[in-house]
């Protein structure tokens, strides 16, 4: 298992060609073509989990060759601990919206293709240390996003589309110059992340602060941080279910990722320097703000999106604390966060397939009439609002704790949300779920095998995270240590020495 | 080497058989019934012309003067020759296959076809003031007639007209400058300009400076950079489609070929570095970046209201010659390297567009983008596809060539240290991006009325497509042996 993470990246591409040269009159069968095609992914993910070394913070299962050797750009393939545990959530999330597409039934051989081109350029993403590929990924995924949702979605789907790829393209070019700025200012021109970290002591303040804010434009977009969030809401409701899930549960991580792995391992004195403000503070506004839409929504789905803003702003907070708990908690939250929103828009489906709505009050008393819907929902509430014994409440106390240390009054704030948030989500479940059982729903069946089966291995891991985080802690710990020392104890080169350099 | 007439053939076989074939197809003309064979026989020919460059003996010393120093034979030039030899043939190519091309006369309209050809070739070759300016305006009168080729469409003969006064008014402003070039340096051989320059002591900056804003007209009209763009949509829209595509890419290669040739190893000077460096006190580096800035702007924000698809890809291939221009004002090597790869990648993807547009005119006869509708559930799959990855090429997303050509002209920019500039260029490509999804969208995104008509697929047409969209793809992985080409050609022959 030499090309593990290769292979875990483009097992779902020869899906794809394969959907594609086969005839139109199988329809029928590409969606089990994509099942087959996400399902090696998780066992090699399992292998992975087994495999990884988690007492070092060297780069693990790493594969490198020259791809164009004149411009040192490689194909440069590698995990540690941050990665390895998001190309958990990502073989896992993918498996699963490809069952949360089953009932797709409009052109299903371009939208399963395209699907599983989303699931190699995520991979990918998660999964590439030299910057020129990692960019590569990171645009890639873009093209099928957009299509999913402009083909497949809701009634407003073209302004949601273009509005995400726009963004999205924004931030991404930005992240060309500083990637191209970061190339150049070495006296080797080199796009390895690894070897861009370990230069980043020779790079002036003035230097890394510019790269840094055209980085975190690109990511924040990606977040979404405030105020770049409002892409999100509109490409979240109008997104077919699968897409939803897939959007809030791996897509959302790679901003707050793209952060770790390039602005604090390759800036970190620009990060020590600037994260309390564009992290810190943003990242608290993402909290209060995004709680406070979210109570203020009548769409369920957008209620939904809005508390992933909210629930991004933690991991924001404790990326922002510098110290080992804030950040652990930072990445122990971006993993809870993947699963338990990843099952609130399941269960969002669930209703939309039945009702063809997703009016918060035309709701009521549903809870009589799908009694297992509203035990999932339910469970999936209690996990948002980080009821203990669940997973996000770990990973959520860790970065209050953290941020504490750093950002009192920012964690005060961060802290207080949980009312709101438990205000929002409980208040939800009675308008839906509780009360006088609206006669036109009388007639709805409970939810089926296929729609329990996606739910139930995202609970049972949102269960056992609750009780025994170290099964994703132990992964991230040490690579998250080292890094928060490198933030902290790495300062900025000198002007002058800099100008000999080059 | 110095070349007397008789050794110069020995470098000039590829325009001595257009010149040859030009003949041959009006002769055949008078006599053959059959006029569908004139269109393969322009075929084999510019098949003949881009064979015969690609076999072109290199010199070893770099390059060899032709005709008394009136044209030079090149690495750089045989890039660029290779270049219009490759949009002949599409053109050609397209032209058998457009319904619009075969009303026209086709002897006649394959004779000047080739005729431009031959006459780019001499501007890409053009070592002397006055050879460029004889092969420009020829280039500029065979255009005039192809465009007003549909001799019944008011909008061809408009475009003909419009280009005529243009290209009139640009290039005596060019030969005027020309003038004052001569008058200062006494000479119209571009290495004898080169040498009277830089001696230094003759002539005030401002006089030179004067000279040089007056050629630029001449040359950034045929590059289609504003302030001389105007032409491009009304032209672009009359023109019959293959010749709007030959005028988009072969045209404007022809005039970057004359533009570096003339900017740079004419009037400026190579240092070790790699760097060029312009006569002092001449500052035309800033007046071409403000134009640079200007052309890909005014572009970009230009295409976003069009809704007629030629009228959008001409203000698209205006913002591309701004993205081209980068290369240009960095002043180095690094970026006529970048400018060379981009136009190769411009090539591709704005051939294959205009080429796909052509195959759905044919299909609905509509230029329109609302004829595009639902494109994509009628039949359509494989052009609307082939169409979103010329457009996406274009746009500058990965997995392209346009994208590669959009990075190493960054990373040029940025190693320079233009950063203005570089987030401009940056910004301008997310705003192209909305344009370019106009038609995508229409194509995916909506679904067709039903009172379309069914959509045919034919072969002659979807081969080139396949061509042209593959090596888009392809080049955009593995882009190597592009990167390779542009290097070698990165030779100036001034003498030895």
């Amino acid at each position: 298992m030499n090309h593990a993470l290769t292979l875990i990246t483009f097992i779902p591409l020869v899906g794809m060609v394969l959907i594609l040269a086969m005839p139109d009159a199988m329809r029928s069968t590409f969606k089990w073509v994509a099942v087959v095609a996400t399902a090696p992914q998780l066992l090699i993910a399992w292998w992975l989990y087994e495999n990884f070394d988690t007492t070092t913070t060297a780069i693990q299962f790493a594969e490198k060759y020259p791809w164009m050797p004149h411009y040192n750009i490689s194909y440069f393939m590698g995990v540690d601990g941050i990665s390895i545990s998001m190309i958990l959530l990502t073989a896992l999330i993918s498996f699963i919206a490809v069952f949360a597409s089953f009932k797709i039934d409009k052109a299903p051989k371009a939208y399963f293709a395209l699907l599983l081109l989303l699931d190699t350029g995520m991979m990918g993403v998660f999964a590439s240390l030299d910057f020129f590929l990692f960019y590569v990924f990171w645009e890639v995924m873009l093209l099928p996003m957009y299509f999913l949702i402009g083909i497949w979605g809701g009634p407003r789907r073209e302004y949601a589309a273009i509005k995400f790829f726009l963004y999205t393209l924004l931030g991404s070019v930005l992240m060309l110059l500083a990637m191209l700025g970061l190339y150049y200012y070495g006296s080797t021109p080199t796009f390895d992340m690894t070897v861009l970290a370990a230069n980043a002591g020779n790079y002036t303040m003035s230097f890394q602060r510019w790269v840094w804010v055209a980085l975190f434009i690109g990511f924040a977009i990606k977040i979404p941080a405030f105020p770049f969030h409002t892409w999100l809401p509109d490409a979240h409701v109008e997104a077919p279910t699968a897409i939803s899930v897939i959007l809030a549960g791996v897509l959302l991580k790679m901003g707050t990722y793209g952060i770790l792995r390039v602005n604090y391992a390759i800036l970190p004195a620009a990060s020590h320097d600037m994260a309390w403000l564009f992290l810190g503070v943003i990242g608290t506004i993402n909290i209060v703000y995004g709680a406070m839409c979210a109570m203020a929504q009548t769409d369920y789905k957008k209620l939904i999106a809005y508390s992933s803003v909210s629930h991004m702003g933690y991991v924001m907070l404790g990326m922002a604390s510098f110290t080992a708990a804030g950040i652990n908690g930072a990445v122990l939250q971006m993993f809870n966060h993947g699963t338990v929103t990843a099952m609130l828009f399941l269960l969002v489906g669930v209703i939309y397939d039945r009702a063809h709505h997703r009016e918060i009050n035309g709701f009521g008393g549903l809870a009589q009439q799908m009694p297992v819907y509203a035990g999932f929902t339910a469970f999936a509430f209690f996990a948002g609002l980080g009821l203990p014994a669940l997973s996000a409440f770990i990973s959520e106390v860790l970065v209050l704790i953290g941020a504490w240390q750093s950002h009192p009054i920012m964690t005060v704030f961060g802290a207080a949300t949980a009312i709101l948030t438990a205000g929002y989500l409980l208040w939800t479940y009675q308008r839906i779920y509780l009360g006088p059982l609206n006669e036109k729903y009388a007639n709805f069946s409970d939810m089926d095998m296929r729609e329990i089966g996606m739910l139930v291995p995202l609970a049972v891991i949102v269960v056992i995270l609750g009780w025994y985080p170290q099964a994703v802690l132990s992964l991230l710990n040490t690579s998250l240590v080292h890094l928060n020392q490198v933030v902290l104890n790495t300062p900025a080169a000198a002007a002058a020495a800099v100008a000999l350099v080059r | 080497m110095d070349l007397g007439n008789f050794a110069s053939v020995m470098f000039f076989w590829p325009e001595l058989l257009l010149a040859f074939g030009v003949l041959l197809l009006i002769l055949l003309d008078l006599l053959i019934e059959n006029k569908g064979v004139l269109g393969d026989l322009a075929l084999v020919l510019a098949a003949g012309a881009l064979l015969l460059v690609a076999m072109q003996p290199m010199q070893a010393s770099g390059g060899a003067w032709l005709f008394h120093r009136m044209l030079v034979s090149d690495s750089f030039a045989t890039f660029f020759r290779f270049l219009i030899a490759l949009a002949a043939v599409i053109a050609v190519w397209m032209s058998i296959g457009s319904r619009e091309a075969q009303s026209c006369d086709q002897g006649e309209y394959y004779a000047i076809l080739l005729a431009s050809t031959f006459a780019m070739f001499l501007m890409a070759e053009s070592a002397n003031l006055l050879m460029a300016y004889l092969s420009l305006e020829f280039v500029s009168l065979t255009s005039y007639i192809l465009t007003g080729f549909l001799r019944h469409n008011r909008r061809s003969q408009e475009a003909a007209l419009k280009y005529l006064i243009y290209g009139g008014v640009a290039s005596g402003t060019m030969i005027y400058g020309m003038s004052w070039i001569f008058g200062i340096a006494g000479s119209m051989d571009f290495v004898a300009i080169n040498k009277a320059l830089f001696a230094g002591g003759h002539a005030p900056a401002l006089a030179v400076y004067i000279a040089l804003v007056l050629i630029l007209a001449g040359m950034g009209y045929k590059v289609s950079s504003v302030p001389f763009h105007m032409w491009a949509p009304d032209v672009y829209t009359g023109a019959p489609i293959p010749i709007t595509t030959f005028l988009a890419i072969g045209s404007k290669a022809a005039g970057f070929a004359l533009l570096v040739r003339f900017f740079f190893p004419a009037i400026s000077h190579l240092t070790n570095s790699g760097n060029w460096q312009a006569l002092s006190g001449v500052d035309w580096p800033q007046l071409l970046l403000v134009v640079c800035i200007i052309t890909m702007t005014l572009g970009n924000l230009a295409a976003l209201q069009q809704t007629n698809m030629k009228r959008l890809l001409a203000y698209s291939s205006i913002a591309q010659a701004g993205y081209a221009l980068m290369g240009f004002v960095v002043l180095s090597n690094d970026g006529i390297r970048a400018m060379l790869f981009y136009l190769v990648a411009y090539y591709l993807m704005d051939a294959g567009a205009f080429l796909v547009v052509m195959i759905v005119a044919n299909e609905t006869g509509s230029e329109e983008v609302d004829a595009y509708r639902g494109l994509a559930w009628r039949g359509g799959f494989v052009p609307a596809l082939a169409l979103t990855i010329f457009l996406f090429s274009l746009t500058g997303i990965p997995l392209t060539i346009g994208f590669i050509g959009k990075f190493y002209l960054f990373a040029a920019v940025i190693k320079h240290q233009m950063y203005v500039l570089a987030v401009i260029g940056v910004l301008n490509s997310v705003v192209a991006l909305f344009y370019y999804l106009k038609p995508i969208r229409k194509m995916f995104l909506e679904q067709p009325t039903g009172e379309e008509p069914p959509f045919h697929i034919e072969a002659w047409n979807y081969g080139l497509m396949g061509v042209l969209a593959g090596a888009t793809i392809v080049f955009g992985l593995y882009w190597s042996p592009v990167i390779a080409f542009a290097n070698r050609s990165l030779h100036f022959f001034v003498g030895a």
